[in-house]
């Protein structure tokens, strides 16, 4: 994700303090990750710099001064680019999964129970989300089934291959 | 009965249709109101693991053992009884009678078990609200969407009260969201009364709705909990 295209867009309903940037941030799209305060003005810095963001207001206090934030219409551009981009999709044509399979089958040791491991744990995570899912907001839920959905793809690709592993073994061992 | 004993035991179960061996030394232990999740390529033997748990189908060997007793060793009469009493059935479709409206299909088990036909019918409204399609009880399942009847379906299978409901690919049919609709129901329902799910499924995302799975591969089990 951009974190500097995410607090752009998060800054087009109002200037906002870095503090409350995060906040914002975490509440909408940090749900495992909250964002570092390191990271809020260290990006806030860049935005300022190549003129996306401007300063609205400071207001002193007894630590540091309190830095408000606008966003320029130079930023909203910017949003506006990386809103209509669409994303690259990633084919991940070189698993891990399937090079632990292929050394499996060199070395002659059980890739059906790597795989079966494999399910096993990617079952695990998909109750955990099922879980979550179920006591969760809409938020929650569309975050989850992000996840659930790839990680379906990865199960039913561990099924198709453990179904192929004859085949498999036959090929790479030839 | 506590609740870490088993419910049903399968053991070794072994059965041909003709020539073509449908399970080949099967195992399943199945615990009070936990769901299981049986997966498996399509006609690796999981809807025929589910029909002999059931009493369905009769294994040329092994056993299936309900709460202790040998479902092979009951008369027809004794497995037809506990069927219908101790068991709930819900399938991918067709199961719903379709002169019937969905009321009168929720209140078929009782009134067949005979209660009066109000008592009957106020439970089955009771379970109609629980799966929230209380506003379909006088449509008739033809007149519902899939996603409607497969709810008046799960409550059908758990009026009763059963210690276990067997779904057998219970969102086959239907769309994503209204196939988790009917899971998170399903399963919600089936925890609340201390009923066990025996689910056979293709689908991951329905599989993760339960709490433990089982692979069936060529007539074969293996339990995914002792994989790691």
């Amino acid at each position: 994700m951009s974190i500097g295209h995410t607090l752009l867009g998060l800054l087009e309903s109002g200037p906002r303090h870095g503090y409350d940037l995060k906040r914002a941030f975490d509440e909408r799209f940090g749900h495992d990750r909250p964002l570092a305060y390191g990271q809020v003005y260290s990006t806030m810095a860049r935005l300022l710099k190549n003129g996306l963001v401007e300063v609205d207001g400071i207001e002193p206090g007894g630590g540091p001064e309190r830095k408000r934030y606008a966003i320029t219409d130079a930023g909203v551009t910017d949003v506006e680019q990386w809103l209509a981009q669409p994303e690259k999709p990633e084919p991940y044509l070189q698993t891990t999964l399937y090079a632990k399979v292929v050394l499996a089958l060199l070395t002659g040791r059980p890739a059906a129970d790597l795989l079966d491991t494999q399910r096993a744990e990617h079952l695990r995570l998909m109750r955990e989300l099922t879980r979550r899912k179920s006591g969760g907001d809409l938020t929650d839920q569309l975050i989850c089934d992000h996840a659930l959905f790839h990680l379906e793809a990865d199960l039913r690709w561990l099924e198709l291959t453990a179904a192929r592993l004859d085949q498999l073994a036959a090929e790479v061992t030839r | 009965m506590t609740a870490a004993e088993p419910l049903l035991v399968a053991t070794d179960l072994r059965k041909t249709y003709g020539r073509t061996p449908a399970l080949d030394g099967a195992e399943l232990t199945v615990r009070a109101g936990e769901v299981v999740a049986v997966m498996g390529p399509s006609g690796s033997g999981k809807s025929t693991l589910l029909h002999c748990l059931a009493g369905i189908v009769t294994p040329d060997s092994g056993e299936v053992r309900y709460r202790g007793r040998q479902l092979s060793a009951m008369s027809d009469g004794e497995r037809s009884a506990l069927r219908r009493t101790d068991f709930g059935f819900v399938f991918q479709f067709g199961q719903l009678v379709p002169e019937l409206t969905c009321l009168e299909n929720v209140a078929m088990p009782m009134r067949l078990a005979g209660r009066r036909r109000k008592d009957a019918e106020a439970l089955a409204a009771t379970w109609l609200d629980r799966l929230e399609v209380a506003d379909i009880a006088g449509q008739r399942p033809g007149e519902v969407s899939g996603g409607q009847g497969q709810r008046v379906a799960v409550a059908r299978a758990l009026v009763g009260d059963p210690r276990v409901v067997f779904a057998d690919e219970p969102t086959g049919a239907l769309d994503s969201l209204n196939g988790e609709r009917v899971m998170r129901l399903l399963t919600e329902a089936a925890h609340d009364t201390g009923a066990a799910v025996v689910l056979v499924t293709h689908e991951p995302r329905v599989a993760a709705y339960s709490d433990r799975e089982i692979v069936v591969r060529d007539g074969k089990s293996r339990d995914m909990e002792r994989v790691s």
